[in-house]
């Protein structure tokens, strides 16, 4: 009734100098298998990494494979928005490796063959919880980067949404409010990601921030965003103003523009904000809300939307409902309508082979045992989430 | 063997609850007729009787603990429950002559319900056996020596009984070298039943003997049983051994397995139903599936989040290494996450029975006790 265990003994790994103590003596054995695929063993090994790390150039024939980000790419592109369980991942692996996946490998295509002259499609990546949302996302906007888009990256709307502790009423706006401290975050993550463009954009209007200051007309983006980060009381009506000059310009071509919303329905729902006398404030009094709705809508060209829905972090949504209808709400669906929605769901058997691989060969997994590759897929049922964290405790 | 055991008592309980106007007064007699008795009688372990039927005030508790019954009280109790059983009979309509003691028993459920959750406190009707401890009738006569010639070992009947099957022993080994002598010999190999039945317990075996027994004493008995058990012996000394055996019912004969039933596409499948707590589960179980369960129509993985839940889904597959080689379509209703996951589990695991041998079933059963 038991059957026999196999012990795949495959150790191969790149002569990384941080791993090179794993290969010692079998290190030679190691890179001459490494040449010749034809070796049988080493087909499993093979399923799992691709030397492509271009997003450009990523096909069908990568699916299931991981690819690497270098670390400098990984500063620069995403100073912010990475889940947090993957930035310790990155940490405890010493690189970072994202999986190609179909959902993302559709968007790209789609957005390789974008017209810019129409306005901004919005693409919506929506699944059940755990399959790889916002990995996809981060993908989409490594390739982005890569083609010197101009991203615009907010990691999750749903902070936005809960837990601020000062909201000030706006300068602009009395009815509005504003989120200092999450602004003045948002802007030095933006500034790190998009250093290049800050210089080259140029402001079309003159804005004065208070009695002593106030930036001229034709002055660079980097000054509006400088102004936001040294001045937080300010921070928020400089991510409008950025968000504002983005829209305005990205239809005259000097650059293209990605917006990427994680959490989009939070900018639908309710909040757990209260003012002074605890009355519950809407999404859209809040400043940052309600820019960004006005970013999300598909009035402007030479760009893309990329937005992901989910219901981890949301407020007020059953654990079950991942469809966009039930997450966004009438009005939030409404003014999104027309979208493509993109779905994505949990590993197909190929991809889970890759993933157990892809963790043998970091040594997160100590043995491969038949039997114990059987009970991950059941416990976690091919979730990417649920794996990562089934891994963890073994 | 054991020593003609004797029982008396004070067992309160027994006598309150006569049901019937076997009157009270008859026993108040017979009470101080015994006691009476008692007093004159011969020189005998017993105490006097200090027990008042009613009432035991504190003084007489340190007494109650070495008090023992005389034959003529247990035979004057033994009457008074069948003639109590003729009119419980009587006031419940039916036969006195095949009153059994089931019926007994439900006619004083009937009349006296009782809401006591210790189901040894409630009323009871039984035979003066079972109620009163056995005890030993007095073991020497008026001259003051001992009947049994082994009493003064301390523990008569423990050791006359493993004299007889040591006897027994001899007797048959010696009748085995005869048969050699003769050329009749012929080695048959025992066979015995290894699941159906089991030996006494050592609590069992001093009931029987009404006499303490040390570990060392009960490991000697079994083990001389043991040997006598797998000698070619006659129905004579099977009896003996049957004496000191117990059946163990064989709960998995008991469970039905039901054949696979197919369905339209040909394909095998098996339902099972299962409870826990207050769950109720009900589990269909696919031959050739690729391990998806569906529960309630849900997809099992939201069903439950909680990775424990989803273990206790997993180990019937695991247990029997098909892990992902049946789908399962299953309802559950009633409990909490925990009972109903436990629910789905004992109902997969009976589904699936339908797909193994018998005797891997009763495997399963055992592995699963001892484990």
């Amino acid at each position: 009734m038991l059957k026999g265990m196999t012990r795949l003994v495959s150790r191969v790994h790149k002569l990384d100098p941080g791993r090179f103590l794993h290969s010692g003596t079998q290190a030679p054995q190691c890179l001459v298998a490494h040449l010749d695929n034809q070796v049988p063993t080493e087909s499993p090994r093979a399923i799992s990494r691709t030397l492509e790390n271009d997003p450009a150039k990523h096909g069908e024939q990568h699916v299931g494979q991981h690819y690497n980000i270098s670390i400098q790419e990984l500063k620069t592109v995403f100073p912010h928005g990475l889940p947090p369980r993957f930035v310790m991942q990155v940490k405890t692996f010493n690189e970072a490796c994202l999986m190609v996946r179909k959902p993302a490998l559709e968007l790209l295509h789609y957005l390789k063959n974008t017209n810019f002259a129409h306005p901004a499609v919005r693409y919506v990546l929506y699944g059940e919880k755990g399959t790889g949302k916002t990995l996809s996302l981060c993908h989409i906007i490594h390739f982005c980067a890569k083609q010197d888009w101009l991203i615009l990256h907010i990691p999750d709307a749903h902070l936005w949404v809960k837990n601020c502790r000062d909201l000030l009423q706006s300068t602009y706006n009395k009815q509005r409010f504003d989120q200092p401290l999450e602004a003045s975050v948002w802007l030095k993550n933006f500034k790190t990601a998009n250093e290049r463009f800050l210089s080259q954009i140029k402001v079309q209007d003159k804005y004065v921030w208070n009695k002593r200051e106030s930036t001229e007309k034709g002055s660079p983006l980097a000054e509006v965003v400088e102004q936001g980060i040294m001045r937080v009381r300010n921070a928020t009506d400089a991510v409008g103003i950025v968000l504002k000059e983005l829209k305005r310009q990205s239809s005259l071509g000097i650059f293209r523009l990605l917006v990427a919303v994680d959490g989009v329905n939070a900018l639908w729902g309710r909040t757990t904000l209260k003012r002074e006398d605890k009355s519950l404030i809407a999404p859209e009094e809040l400043a940052l809300i309600y820019n960004l709705r006005k970013m999300v809508k598909n009035d402007w060209q030479g760009g893309a939307i990329v937005l992901t829905v989910s219901q981890t972090g949301s407020l007020f949504k059953p654990r079950k409902a991942y469809l966009p209808q039930e997450l966004l709400g009438k009005e939030g669906f409404d003014t999104l309508d027309p979208f493509i929605p993109i779905l994505v769901s949990n590993y197909n058997p190929k991809e889970f082979e890759a993933c157990i691989q892809y963790y043998l060969e970091n040594s997160w997994l100590q043995h491969e045992k038949e039997e114990g590759k059987k009970e991950l897929l059941f416990l976690s049922n091919r979730n990417p989430g649920l794996l990562e964290r089934l891994c963890a405790y073994l | 063997m054991a020593a003609p055991c004797v029982s008396c008592g004070a067992a309160a309980s027994y006598r309150l609850f006569l049901a019937g106007r076997v009157s009270f007064a008859r026993e108040q007699g017979l009470w101080k007729a015994a006691a009476a008795g008692l007093q004159t009688g011969t020189r005998c372990q017993i105490l006097r009787l200090k027990h008042s039927p009613a009432v035991t005030t504190k003084k007489n508790v340190a007494a109650l603990r070495r008090e023992s019954y005389t034959v003529d009280f247990i035979k004057k109790q033994i009457e008074e429950f069948n003639i109590g059983k003729r009119h419980l009979a009587n006031m419940m309509g039916e036969d006195p002559e095949t009153f059994t003691q089931e019926d007994i028993d439900r006619a004083i459920t009937y009349l006296f319900p009782s809401g006591l959750f210790e189901k040894r406190a409630r009323p009871i009707m039984k035979h003066p056996e079972e109620i009163f401890p056995k005890q030993r009738a007095i073991q020497w006569g008026e001259d003051g020596r001992p009947f049994h010639f082994l009493f003064y070992t301390g523990k008569q009947s423990y050791y006359s009984l493993m004299h007889e099957a040591y006897g027994k022993v001899l007797h048959v080994e010696e009748r085995q070298d005869q048969l050699r002598a003769k050329g009749l010999f012929s080695e048959k190999p025992k066979t015995k039943d290894p699941i159906g039945s089991r030996w006494l317990i050592k609590e069992e075996l001093e009931e029987m003997l009404v006499e303490k027994l040390s570990d060392q004493d009960y490991a000697q008995f079994i083990r001389l049983l043991e040997r006598l058990s797998a000698l070619p012996c006659d129905a004579a000394e099977e009896e003996f051994v049957g004496r000191f055996r117990r059946t163990v019912t064989v709960q998995s004969k008991k469970h039905l397995i039901e054949p696979l039933q197919y369905d339209e596409q040909g394909m095998a499948f098996s339902t099972g139903r299962g409870k826990r707590k207050t769950a109720n589960a009900e589990a269909v179980v696919h031959g050739h599936g690729s391990g998806k369960i569906e529960i309630n129509g849900v997809d099992y993985l939201l069903y439950f989040p909680v990775t424990q839940d989803r273990e206790q889904l997993m180990f019937p597959f695991h247990f029997l290494d098909r892990l992902g080689k049946h789908d399962v379509t299953c309802t559950v209703s009633g409990g909490g996450r925990s009972s109903q996951a436990g629910a789905i589990r004992l109902a997969v695991a009976r589904a699936l029975c339908s797909f193994i041998t018998e005797d891997e079933v009763e495997w399963m059963r055992q592995e699963q006790t001892e484990a």
